[in-house]
């Protein structure tokens, strides 16, 4: 009896522990946003009142205002949204093709990762930025070099995950795949592939919320054609709207945000079964 | 048919001879210089059970690596007479991502097997090694034992005539690798196949074999080999009988003087 008592108390303790801990998760970040849309309130008080330069620091309710109640901005938000996450899906499949591929083929064998691995880094290594001038000049300043850089910003977290998880097979199974006189077409797609999917998805996140950044800094410098988020904030930069630049920027960010909880759920619903995060 | 050095496995079809395994001095050398096997004869005849103990690092793996063709033996001939060669590893190598059916499956699938007939087979090896109920879950929500049940079954899809056992019952508690040892008897006597069996253990050496064959430290020797005369089938009580501690005492002595 005694030791069935601890048990249901010890229960009960485990359950509210949960419970609140749940709480925490929820409640903690809506009280910090509270908090930042307060500290927010302050600093465009500050520039609204004291600096008297409202549009650098708008009031949070304006922005609202912005976003719901002027239909004009509406329909150029929603074509800049538009138009930024074309390109984001454009680049981001072309860059997830690419850098599987690449990493499929260097994972074939010990030379060809010596020859092309070099590649992965300096695509790594290079200011993509620095390029930039150039991609205009050879491709134009409109939605081909917007998708060239998108594919720039997420090849190489691609690239580097699909190896890393191509490379993890344990030494058993492949010498049980080895043992029945499995072919390198049967390894990858029976074993290493699966084995990678994993971290792979790892990579397929972190590249898509670089295919957001990347598209939203493309259009910083290829302004031409059907501009995105990235256009829109510099055209109400120039024009001193803060409400509507804010409401850009706030636009892109949720994009952001989005997208990387979209990869994690597809992440859950392809893999989640048999693969702990953790 | 033999080859002569370097040796890979020689199979022949089954049939003609009863002598499954046929090793003359063989030699393992290492590219790194290190020599783990040195003048190995041994052979396994259908209807034998062959357990192999020695120290670690003694090459006992190398032996099953060669006899499995994953490893070549740099000198002597190691001849294989069957194609159907079963493998257990330490670990169970599940894939984690197929269910306990689809893992069972895989050999036959990887085989270019028809999918009715390596259904059927993996639902009779599931039957066998007792994980009926099972079939769709996940390797990760089996137990460690569970989990080598399903990696035997997976092995006993392909008929094996010839069963290799490298240390697979070593991870487990000692319940769960006493209750293996019972299934696995169980299999040998039931399936007729021809065992070699890697072990650490004295104890289960000696409850599983028909031979008991003793391993020397690097390089690799075999220094003195028992006959278990223990019939077939036994019963797990045997390893309470004065016959069974005694064998178990002389093996343990000719190990410990082969490590010398």
């Amino acid at each position: 009896m005694a030791i069935d008592t601890t048990g249901i108390v010890r229960q009960t303790v485990s359950r509210r522990r949960a419970s609140s801990s749940r709480a925490m998760n929820i409640g903690l970040p809506i009280v910090v946003f509270f908090v930042l849309v307060g500290l927010f309130y302050i600093a465009a008080f500050y520039y609204d009142k004291v600096k008297g330069l409202p549009f650098l620091v708008p009031y949070p309710h304006l922005i609202l205002k912005a976003v719901f109640t002027e239909p004009i901005f509406q329909k150029q938000l929603a074509e800049a949204l538009g138009n930024t996450m074309l390109v984001a899906v454009v680049g981001l499949v072309i860059g997830v093709v690419i850098g599987m591929l690449w990493a499929i083929i260097m994972a074939q064998a010990k030379w060809l990762e010596s020859a092309l691995f070099p590649y992965a880094v300096v695509l790594l290594c290079i200011p993509i930025l620095a390029l930039v001038p150039l991609i205009g000049s050879l491709f134009g300043y409109e939605f081909k070099s917007r998708v060239i850089v998108t594919v720039l910003f997420c090849l190489f977290p691609m690239i580097a995950s699909t190896l890393f998880g191509l490379q993890s097979i344990d030494k058993g199974q492949r010498e049980l795949f080895q043992l029945q006189g499995a072919g390198r077409w049967t390894m990858l797609t029976k074993l290493r592939f699966p084995a990678a999917l994993p971290s792979i998805f790892v990579g397929l996140r972190n590249a898509a919320g670089l295919a957001v950044i990347g598209a939203v800094v493309a259009d910083q410098f290829f302004q031409r054609g059907n501009g995105g988020l990235g256009v829109l904030i510099s055209v109400e930069n120039q024009r001193l709207n803060g409400a509507e630049m804010y409401a850009a920027i706030l636009t892109a960010s949720i994009l952001g945000v989005l997208v990387f909880v979209l990869f994690n759920v597809l992440r859950r619903l392809a893999i989640g079964k048999w693969h702990d995060q953790n | 048919m033999t080859t002569t050095a370097p040796a890979s496995p020689t199979r022949t079809t089954p049939g003609g001879t009863d002598t499954l395994l046929d090793f003359q001095n063989v030699a393992m050398q290492f590219p790194n210089g290190t020599i783990a096997l040195q003048g190995v004869d041994l052979t396994v005849k259908r209807g034998e059970f062959v357990t192999v103990v020695g120290p670690s690092g003694c090459g006992k793996s190398t032996l099953l690596r060669i006899a499995s063709g994953l490893e070549q033996a740099s000198e002597g001939t190691a001849a294989v007479k069957t194609d159907r060669i079963g493998y257990v590893f330490q670990d169970a190598t599940l894939l984690p991502w197929r269910t306990v059916s689809d893992n069972v499956e895989l050999l036959a699938e990887l085989n270019g097997r028809p999918a009715k007939e390596r259904r059927a087979k993996a639902q009779e090896a599931i039957e066998l090694v007792g994980l009926s109920g099972f079939e769709k879950n996940l390797p990760k929500e089996l137990s460690g034992g569970m989990r080598m049940r399903t990696s035997l079954a997976r092995s006993l899809t392909l008929d094996p005539e010839l069963f290799l056992f490298d240390e697979p019952f070593g991870a487990l508690d000692e319940i769960t690798r006493e209750r293996l040892n019972d299934e696995l008897l169980r299999l040998f006597v039931e399936k007729q196949f021809a065992g070699l069996f890697i072990t650490h253990s004295v104890s289960e050496a000696v409850y599983l074999s028909t031979k008991v064959i003793v391993m020397s430290g690097r390089p690799g020797s075999i220094v003195d080999t028992f006959d278990v005369p223990f019939p077939m089938p036994r019963s797990p009580e045997i390893r309470f009988e004065a016959e069974f501690a005694k064998l178990v005492g002389e093996v343990s002595h000719a190990l410990r003087e082969g490590h010398r």
